[in-house]
């Protein structure tokens, strides 16, 4: 049989670079960018609108011609045939058609503004408080529903912090990877990332609830006087289960991401980054980290600790 | 087990009548502007706000309808004290005059007939000054009363100012008619026709307006009280107004939300197809079962996505599809369930079974924590201009409680009739190696 909850000290370690390459990137960026995020149209305010030219034309002309307007400062990122998304400081929807026309004659090319999107910084700024409270509001709620769901075991309270800290490395984990893709390609974040990330709150505690519904099972059994044994035996049991759930959403996720359009692009990468970090720690962390809770080991958190004698 | 049955009954006649034609496409997928802008309510008492705003919001209606876009939505929104009044217009003709209109104030101006016929604005002179008769001079109490005869009747009082220039106009204009305009449009009655009351005497300080249906009576009262002052719309930044700039704006193009449309389709398809592959290579007749439900999970949501109706999003798409991914879940956990049940020892009845009652559990306990992120989602949507959140939210919200039915209601229903009929009793066809007979042996 696998043995998850012997090596796990391998797996804290395996999570602790992934939580601090996170912290790494999100300091990096706060120094670099003063937000820990790249922040999108939502959060920052402005303007973002996609163009459609026909003929299609080349990203480094646009960028040229969008200067010599007085657009330096915009972001272009391009969306695949000839479609590029445009994010400015705020401009309004005449100026929008009047920097379209300048840039199709300067550019001889047809431009569309397929999508023209607005937001002033105020409502941006409203977006982002509510944002982070939803995030923590719901890791809450979902403490107290698993404290309520396992409240037949002992320590009930303990499950739910467990679930919880696991949920919360996932989140964290996901935000960290787009802080670093933030720094790295330019990635930013919009209101659809936070709905992603809840999206991936609600999906992550549902494999860690299989696990400990598992758990709590094989406990009420008496299988093992052993909690480590009955935990191992637990995350073996429901191995299957888990691994098929997310490979049957990962593949769905994954037709999305690669042929779903530019819209929805980032947000599905959002589920694609924390469906799988999702998967992984409802195998490897969480049900460990109720060993060690169990156990009092605390010293196998911190792999790098010398073990106890 | 008959309800199943008549689920899979039901089922593909929805397919025929309600097709993805008859859904409701959201801005992002058929074309279209949603608008928000923040009321300048400083001139008005806080107890007032409400009705005022309603007010605006009909003003607002009747401007946007009188340019021919069809089935606008336009809503007021409450938020920390702020009001802002959400314009969604379907197709993107007239978005520029829309948006112009709707910077204009609420002001509504009483109109009379010249010779010709045309409508010019109705003036008196007060302190020598030439002022048209406008909503602006109504004092805050315009009502609705009800005559001895039980009809509606719209009950007004004029300040000092409406009072004198009441009785200049309809002193002149007695067995005349006064119509009501709104920018350059008469107000209309539910009928269509113009409200134009005829003048059955010299009104003053107070006056009373009879013969409208009580509805036209509601919707004009809600208008003169917020035609009192000057709401503008716009938005706040730093404390400062600025007129006609919206808070938040999108407008998608028709061709930009069919290409959508499109890609999220084949998305969905090579996803589903993906799923379904490998569910019948993984879990052979359980695995056809589960597609069988799957394929009645799909439409059933999209039959309610048609009836309640749910507008489709882009986003609520990827909802859709990612809950189709979930949905699998249910069918999974009670598969593997059943299979370590079949070699544990039990007779493939008894194993199904076992496999349904024992999955339970944490089928429940995990969704109900998808539920509890879909709330939070939804509350989260309703506090900012991103309506695609709300959209997702209640997508997932639904499907996540719709695969929990069918996994329970249909998947069983299913098993327990292929294993009823004893067909099917190849333990390979269940993912097993062997039925567990061998091993009772030992």
């Amino acid at each position: 049989m696998m043995d998850f909850v012997g090596h796990k000290r391998w797996f804290f370690l395996i999570s602790w670079i992934l939580v601090i390459i996170g912290i790494a990137s999100l300091i990096i960026s706060q120094v670099q960018l003063g937000t820990p995020l790249r922040l999108g149209t939502d959060f920052a305010g402005g303007t973002s609108m996609t163009l459609q030219f026909s003929p299609a034309v080349e990203q480094s002309q646009l960028r040229e011609e969008m200067s010599k307007l007085g657009y330096g400062a915009a972001t272009i990122q391009s969306a695949g045939e000839g479609s590029f998304i445009i994010h400015t400081q705020e401009i309004t929807s005449d100026d929008a058609e009047e920097l379209a026309e300048n840039l199709a004659a300067a550019l001889n090319s047809q431009v569309e503004i397929a999508d023209y999107y607005l937001a002033s910084a105020t409502v941006g700024a409203a977006t982002a408080r509510s944002a982070v409270v939803a995030v923590i509001v719901a890791s809450v709620a979902m403490l107290f529903y698993i404290v309520w769901a396992f409240r037949r075991m002992p320590k009930s309270f303990r499950w739910g912090s467990c679930a919880v800290i696991a949920l919360v490395h996932d989140v964290f984990i996901t935000v960290g990877v787009f802080s670093l893709l933030g720094l790295l390609i330019g990635l930013e974040i919009d209101a659809l990332f936070i709905t992603g990330l809840l999206t991936i709150v609600g999906y992550s505690i549902n494999n860690i609830v299989v696990v400990f519904d598992r758990i709590r099972e094989n406990k009420a059994r008496g299988l093992s006087s052993d909690f480590a044994l009955t935990v191992n035996s637990s995350i073996v049991e429901t191995l299957g289960r888990c691994l098929n759930t997310s490979l049957t959403t990962l593949f769905v996720i994954l037709a999305l991401f690669l042929f779903g359009g530019a819209t929805i692009h980032h947000f599905v990468l959002v589920l694609l980054v924390g469906i799988i970090i999702g998967t992984y720690d409802s195998i490897f962390v969480a049900g460990p980290l109720l060993v060690v809770w169990e156990r009092g080991e605390w010293s196998s958190l911190l792999p790098w600790a010398k073990r106890p004698a | 087990m008959l309800f199943g049955f008549a689920l899979w009954s039901v089922v593909p006649l929805d397919r025929n009548v309600f097709g993805r034609e008859g859904l409701r496409l959201g801005l992002d997928l058929a074309g279209g502007s949603y608008l928000v802008y923040q009321g300048n309510l400083s001139d008005v008492e806080p107890s007032n706000r409400d009705e005022i705003m309603d007010g605006v919001k009909g003003v607002v209606e009747r401007r946007i309808n009188a340019l021919g876009i069809t089935e606008p939505i336009v809503e007021v929104q409450k938020h920390e004290g702020e009001y802002n009044i959400v314009i969604q217009l379907p197709g993107i003709a007239n978005i520029e005059k829309a948006k112009e209109m709707v910077g204009l104030f609420t002001i509504l101006e009483f109109r009379e007939q010249d010779a010709a016929g045309n409508w010019t604005p109705a003036t008196g002179t007060v302190n020598n000054e030439t002022l048209t008769l406008t909503s602006r001079y109504f004092k805050e109490n315009t009502d609705i009363a009800v005559d001895q005869f039980g009809k509606p009747l719209l009950v007004f009082e004029w300040d000092e100012t409406g009072a004198q220039l009441s009785k200049q106009i309809t002193t002149r204009l007695l067995e005349k008619q006064l119509a009501i305009y709104l920018g350059d449009e008469p107000l209309r009655g539910e009928d269509g026709h113009i409200i134009a009351p005829v003048v059955k005497a010299v009104i003053e300080d107070k006056g009373q307006i009879e013969g409208l249906s009580l509805a036209d009576a509601t919707e004009l009262k809600d208008l003169l009280n917020a035609g009192r002052i000057e709401v503008p719309l716009g938005r706040w930044v730093n404390g400062e107004f600025e007129s006609s700039m919206p808070l938040y704006e999108r407008t998608v193009d028709a061709t930009l939300g069919a290409d959508s449309i499109r890609k999220s389709i084949m998305a969905a398809v090579i996803g589903i197809v993906l799923l379904l592959v490998f569910m019948l290579a993984y879990y052979r007749l359980p695995g056809v079962v589960a597609c069988l439900s799957l394929g009645i999970y799909g439409t059933v949501l999209l039959a309610i996505f048609k009836l309640v109706p749910i507008t489709l999003s882009l986003p609520g798409l990827a909802g859709f599809i990612v809950s189709l991914g979930m949905a699998v879940d249910a069918n999974v956990l009670i598969f593997e369930r059943t299979k370590e049940e079949l070699r544990g020892g039990r007779s493939l009845a008894a194993a199904v079974e076992a496999g349904f009652s024992r999955a339970w559990t944490a089928i429940r306990d995990s969704n109900i924590t998808t539920f509890i992120a879909c709330i939070v989602l939804f509350w989260l949507g309703g506090t900012m201009g991103a309506f695609m959140v709300r959209g997702f939210a209640l997508i997932l919200f639904i499907g996540v409680a719709l695969s929990m039915f069918t996994a329970i209601t249909v998947t069983r229903t299913f098993l327990r009739l292929i294993i009823g009929s004893h067909v099917i009793t190849n333990p390979a066809a269940y993912g097993v190696a062997s039925f567990p007979a061998a091993r009772n042996m030992k």
